[in-house]
């Protein structure tokens, strides 16, 4: 690796700072993604700046309104184990068990997993169906937006230099609703998805009163599918309604072939990913009902 | 900026450890090339073998993916602590007699995932010891021989707590 130099600043306005006066410097959370880009000559970075020291990047908790407020830089074996993690957003804390291994969760963030902006994150669907609002801050102040806006291409996203993503904020789950994100990977671990689908559902009766879906790895970046969500609102929940909404995932997929899968491939693992995803976050949320 | 060699106050195996290292050496080189501790073993070196395996402050880790200047204050286990003196700790008595190493490099790694998996679930079921182990490749051993050896170390620590 290139030399770098480190800094491990206790406050976001010294990393502002940091980050103002070195225009090479970059962020690093956990570092399982940056060191290994970095050592492959694939990023380079004059300065490092550890934001693991960051109060505000290090928040798990609810506010008063019940929204969660998850600091960018909260490692995902954390948020796995939060009881209120796995109580009010279950769909959250099995996807953060699930990026890598072990001693990858440890360190790596969902913050991280969407400022890598790899089109195959397996976070940025789960937060996209569950409404996560990132909170960006610079030296100029904060902005907020959703997370289907943050990845413009495969790793690019909106940060302009300077700027932190800071956390995210995820309202609270409404009665009679549930989510869910299924993907698949030849092994059941330590593994990229070939294709991921994330759903998220309330039932009102016998009804969808709304639904979310959002897909890795078929598409330059992390895609919420918002036709599939129009389409089943107030449709009655049936196999037949979930099959054409997964099919409208599947045409809104664009994918393309590489060494782990082929475009053909990924289009029929949407749709029958999106279909199963549908299927338990919709008996999730009847559960939710009961 | 300044390309100064940076110093590092950590605690290694219980003990206080202070080393002087560049910002861009990772914890692995760190505990081998600079503390000597080279039970820590170099594999990929991307974060798949789990050949480096540590355990900073309670957490596994892979070394590899972890900076030296990121283990300022942190404590640190690797598997030069993990036997007192000449007796070995239960779950290296575990790898040896149920055979589960053989060319022996992935071993500190899968050592320490075991005690990581076991200072948090005391009786896993196979399914989640097979979840924690994931992240370490032995290309020996066919995988079988290390689960039989973490049951037999769980079973052993339980009894022990008693």
């Amino acid at each position: 690796m290139k030399w770098f130099d480190y800094a491990a600043p206790g406050s976001l306005t010294e990393a502002f700072e940091l980050l103002a006066r070195h225009p090479g410097a970059r962020p690093l959370a956990g570092g399982t993604d940056l060191l290994v880009q970095m050592r492959a000559g694939e990023r380079q970075a004059d300065l490092l700046v550890d934001v693991k020291r960051i109060p505000e990047l290090n928040e798990l908790g609810c506010d008063a309104s019940g929204t969660l407020r998850l600091g960018a830089a909260v490692p995902c074996c954390v948020i796995s184990e939060s009881e209120l993690v796995r109580r009010r957003w279950p769909a959250l804390a099995e996807v953060a068990a699930m990026i890598g291994g072990v001693p990858i969760q440890s360190r790596a963030s969902l913050g991280g997993n969407l400022c890598n902006a790899a089109p195959s994150a397996d976070g940025p669907p789960v937060l996209m169906v569950l409404r996560a609002i990132c909170r960006v801050a610079g030296p100029s102040g904060e902005r907020r937006l959703p997370v289907e806006e943050f990845c413009i291409g495969p790793g690019k996203t909106v940060l302009a230099p300077g700027e932190l993503l800071v956390g995210f904020e995820i309202p609270p789950p409404e009665p009679a609703s549930g989510a869910c994100y299924l993907r698949f990977t030849p092994r059941a671990e330590m593994d990229i998805a070939v294709a991921g689908a994330a759903a998220a559902v309330r039932v009102e009766g016998e009804a969808i009163g709304w639904a979310r879906l959002a897909l890795s790895a078929v598409a330059p970046t992390p895609l919420l599918v918002r036709e599939a969500g129009e389409y089943l609102a107030g449709k009655p929940a049936t196999e037949d309604a979930i099959r054409a909404a997964a099919e409208i995932a599947r045409d809104a997929a664009r994918p393309i072939s590489d060494v782990r899968g082929t475009a053909e491939h990924r289009r029929r693992l949407v749709s029958v990913l999106a279909e199963r995803a549908l299927r338990v976050a919709v008996a999730r949320a009847r559960e939710a009902q009961a | 900026m300044r390309r100064a060699m940076v110093r590092v106050q950590t605690t290694v195996n219980g003990q206080p450890a202070e080393f002087l290292c560049e910002p861009r050496q990772s914890l692995l080189e760190c505990l081998r090339d600079i503390l000597g501790l080279t039970g820590t073993k170099e594999g990929c070196n991307d974060g798949n073998c789990g050949a480096c395996a540590v355990i900073m402050d309670g957490r596994l880790v892979n070394s590899c993916l972890v900076l030296g200047v990121e283990a300022e204050g942190r404590t640190i286990l690797t598997i030069e602590g993990l036997a007192r003196g000449s007796e070995l700790h239960p779950i290296q008595r575990a790898f040896l007699e149920q055979g589960a190493v053989q060319c022996g490099f992935c071993t500190p790694g899968l050592i320490l995932a075991t005690k990581a998996l076991l200072d948090r679930i005391a009786d896993p079921s196979e399914a989640e010891i097979r979840r924690w182990l994931a992240n370490h490749l032995c290309r020996c051993t066919g995988y079988d021989k290390v689960v039989r050896a973490v049951r037999q170390a769980a079973a052993e620590l339980k009894e022990a707590c008693r």
